[in-house]
């Protein structure tokens, strides 16, 4: 069974264009307070490149493309770590008023 | 075995939970949820995307133990950093820290276009074309995101500027492109051989232009900037996605491309500037333009005296900036406010958009002292309710609340929504010196009859309208 994707021309446009309808959409409607959250997490999940760096580093075939690539995976990870802990640790303090301890 | 379908189910997995989970965090009843299913379709990709080392070609196979070792560590030496440094940073630095790890992403993206070319991967004219354009976009938001960093974390206070900037920033623009159609042309005449040298060069001009790009903008613009880059930075992560044939990158890629750029516009909207003026033009040189004459004098107020008719009054609407969280004084501020809402008294938060230094940065601020969000309300929300408060206090807030911007038309910030406190009762503004705001604009509401300030450090006024308080109920209960 041959499953290996290709993605060319209208299909990546289309894509695409789906992808960008549902960003838009999803911001549109989000309260002016979890903005700043919403830059975080989406700052997340752009992290997304760590992938494709693991891919390009797993297929790296000279010392060049290894130390280009192991820096790459290096960006990603931490783009993706560190935009995780800090929209969680922001998000983790909104609480309404019943819970309120202290 | 087939790794490339578990590979495949991974992604479409990934890039459903990543969707999902942005829906939920744009309420803030289920937000926290949603970071955490966002955060298992990261992990599920990245565990996933080990798989291809089971599909590599016969040349990759001589490498393959190293390579996946490398990218072993490299996870973890970039999840653990980022994890520390994320768990560490104070609030206020929030901002910053985001800045950074946003420029890791697209550097990252830069840096897969750059394997991707020096490999000779492709010869194919879209695939060159994209992966250029996404080298480019991501070269500019690594290089500007460090910059940014750096201005809001202090490392850089000038804001540099240099007769003809514009000029040289297009030259190094243009010149960028001319480089990056080269290479281009030059992969796809010779089956994907690259000139090295040139990519280099191309690199190089991409990042010195987003230096070029950020230094000029000073430090009240830069979360607009953030932002951009923040869209800048997804839309590199999905060329480069198209480029690897890999649909979880362009999905999460283009989303946050398209929820990116309309944060930013939402963001300049909030500070009545447009984008392309926040970076081409210079807010801070125009500030000594003719201001219309103040009447009035700025009248002094005791903190205690301020605190007692806060207690006396039914409605206190507290309008907070920049500079509570500065002066660390949200904690004090939220024991006051229950102070007040024992003795019954009505007690709402009202935040401009850019109040502190990203829109709802402020809300977590005040989240963090553990004021509830259901008293936190926003501009739009609110302005109609000053007229009915008794008292407005402003802490640390300025432009914000500056009436000129509804009346003076020659003044720099005039157009900008902002906070009714001018129609409350009576407004007590606490304020540490008479220095003006971001802006650089006299403050009509600190000399308007109903206005009082308050002088001090934020921490120690409250503190003195907390004992204020406590005395007045015959020490303690």
């Amino acid at each position: 069974m041959d499953v290996t994707t290709t993605i060319t021309g209208f299909v990546a446009l289309y894509i695409f264009m789906l992808a960008a309808f549902t960003g838009y959409e999803i911001i549109g409607r989000v309260p002016a307070i979890l903005h700043t959250p919403l830059m975080s997490g989406s700052n997340f999940v752009h992290g997304i490149v760590v992938v494709g760096a693991t891919y390009a580093l797993i297929n790296a075939t000279s010392v060049l493309e290894e130390a280009i690539g192991f820096i790459g995976v290096l960006f990603g990870a931490a783009n993706a770590g560190g935009g995780y802990v800090v929209t969680e640790r922001m998000l983790e303090m909104f609480k309404p008023s019943d819970k309120k301890k202290a | 075995m087939n790794a490339h379908l578990i590979i495949d189910a991974s992604y479409f997995a990934a890039a459903f939970l990543f969707i999902y989970g942005l829906k939920r965090m744009s309420s803030p009843v289920t937000a926290r949820s949603g970071i955490q299913v966002a955060g298992i379709g990261m992990a599920v990709a990245i565990l996933g995307s080990f798989l291809y080392a089971f599909g590599v070609s016969e040349e990759v196979k001589p490498h393959l133990l190293v390579n996946v070792g490398l990218a072993v560590v490299a996870l973890v030496l970039g999840l653990g950093w980022a994890w520390r440094s994320g768990k560490v940073v104070p609030m206020t630095s929030m901002p910053q820290m985001v800045a950074i790890y946003n420029g890791l992403g697209g550097g990252a993206a830069a840096l897969i276009a750059a394997v991707e070319l020096l490999a000779g991967h492709t010869s194919a004219a879209i695939e060159l074309a994209v992966t250029i354009v996404g080298a480019l976009i991501g070269s500019i938001s690594f290089s500007g995101s460090v910059i940014a960093w750096a201005k809001l974390d202090g490392r850089i206070n000038k804001t540099w500027r240099i007769a003809g900037q514009q000029v040289i920033n297009g030259a190094v623009m243009l010149a960028t492109l001319a480089v990056g159609a080269y290479v281009a042309y030059a992969a796809h005449a010779q089956g994907g051989q690259v000139p090295t040298a040139l990519v280099i060069v191309f690199f190089a001009g991409a990042l010195v232009f987003g230096v070029l790009m950020t230094m000029p903008i000073g430090g009240a613009d830069m979360p607009v900037v953030i932002s951009l880059y923040n869209a800048f930075t997804g839309l590199a992560v999905g060329m480069e996605g198209f480029v690897l044939q890999n649909p979880a990158l362009m999905i999460a890629g283009m989303v946050v491309g398209s929820a990116g750029t309309l944060l930013t516009l939402l963001m300049a909207k909030a500070m009545n500037r447009s984008v392309s003026n926040v970076i081409f033009s210079n807010f801070g040189a125009t500030g000594d333009e003719a201001q219309g004459e103040i009447k009035g004098s700025m009248k002094p107020a005791e903190a205690g005296d301020a605190a007692i008719n806060m207690r006396y009054a039914s409605k206190v609407i507290i309008a907070p900036g920049y500079g509570l969280a500065v002066a660390q004084a949200q904690h004090k501020l939220f024991e006051f406010v229950k102070l007040l809402q024992d003795a019954g008294v009505e007690v709402k938060f009202a935040i401009h958009p850019v109040a502190g230094r990203m829109p709802g940065h402020m809300n977590v601020l005040l989240a963090e002292a553990g004021v509830p969000y259901d008293i936190i309300f926003d501009m739009e929300d609110i302005n109609g309710e000053f007229k009915e408060a008794d008292v407005a206090l402003v802490i640390g807030a300025n432009d914000t609340v500056n009436p000129a911007a509804r009346t003076n038309k020659s003044s720099p910030i005039y157009g900008m929504p902002i906070l009714n406190v001018d129609q409350a009762k009576q407004a007590y503004v606490i304020k540490r010196g008479q220095g003006k705001g971001y802006s650089g604009v006299e403050n009509e509401l600190f000399f308007a009859d109903n206005t009082n300030l308050v002088y001090g450090d934020a921490q120690k006024v409250m503190v003195a309208m907390i004992q204020a308080v406590k005395s007045l109920e015959g020490g303690g209960h």
